[in-house]
């Protein structure tokens, strides 16, 4: 059943630039790492779309590595979250404007 | 219209409208929930675009593992300040530059050949749909990429544990 493909895309278009915003407005650490997981995913539903769309299996395989990659960089970024908050004690990145230990 | 597209568009409203709560809501776990939610309406999109196999790996990776992970983080940190946890001063240029993020690529899109359909349905290489053509590409083409992952993801697990110790 045909859906124009601008169509997916422009969803796809739609939930990254809501993680967009969501990585500039927030301060919070935790829903920041949420917004690039959102901008992930729609790199993803880009990924498939076009996987569907020239009929070649690329595209999956590439998706299934953005899904590892998803997982290795939100399990670093939260344990970057909890030495955070270990040492400064805040999850508020407004407030973490010194790098020196 | 067709089954299918009423699917997809009460799909992807659902998952933009909870993926807007996500980064509105004042509550983290409130953003955590709407996120998993938005989680399962994108597995549903890529249910319809014949890719099962990413959308289970979806499901199990980012609705099971990635929303733990979340969850035990934001217990762990006890927030002082869980309301008003919004930027005021850069709202206006935020909104700048997410609108010109979607001028941007729409511009680019409309400039593209992209106005041929897609096809969404049930697949139709049998019941297992094409996981087969997914191991084959993945086993085959991808394999030194494959390898590769998994030693990304022993690093970023040594690495987060690495972090996340109470001593140096």
């Amino acid at each position: 059943m045909p859906v124009p493909a601008s169509h997916i895309l422009v969803f796809s278009l739609l939930l990254f630039s809501v993680g967009v915003l969501g990585v500039l407005t927030r301060r919070n650490a935790i829903v920041i790492l949420m917004s690039i997981e959102l901008m992930m995913n729609a790199a993803n539903i880009n990924f498939i779309a076009f996987s569907q769309r020239l009929q070649n299996m690329v595209g999956q395989v590439f998706s299934v590595f953005t899904i590892a990659v998803a997982a290795g960089e939100v399990a670093v970024g939260l344990a970057v979250v909890l030495a955070l908050f270990r040492n400064r004690d805040t999850v508020y990145v407004d407030e973490v404007h010194v790098m020196k230990g | 219209m067709a089954p299918e597209a009423v699917v997809f568009y009460v799909l992807a409203s659902i998952a933009l409208v909870s993926a807007v709560m996500v980064i509105w809501s004042r509550n983290v776990i409130h953003s955590a929930i709407y996120l998993v939610l938005t989680f399962f309406c994108v597995a549903a999109v890529y249910v319809l675009l014949r890719a099962e196999f990413v959308a289970v790996v979806q499901v199990l990776v980012y609705a099971g593992g990635i929303l733990v992970l979340f969850l035990f983080a934001i217990m762990l940190v006890n927030l002082r300040d869980p309301l008003g946890s919004r930027l005021g001063v850069h709202a206006t240029l935020s909104g700048i530059v997410g609108v010109s993020v979607v001028g941007m690529i729409l511009y680019v899109y409309s400039t593209g050949r992209l106005a041929r359909s897609l096809t969404l349905g049930p697949p139709t290489t049998g019941g297992g749909g094409n996981i087969q053509l997914l191991g084959d590409a993945l086993y085959r083409d991808y394999l030194l990429p494959f390898e590769i992952a998994s030693i990304l993801l022993l690093v970023a697990m040594i690495g987060a544990i690495v972090l996340a110790r109470q001593k140096y």
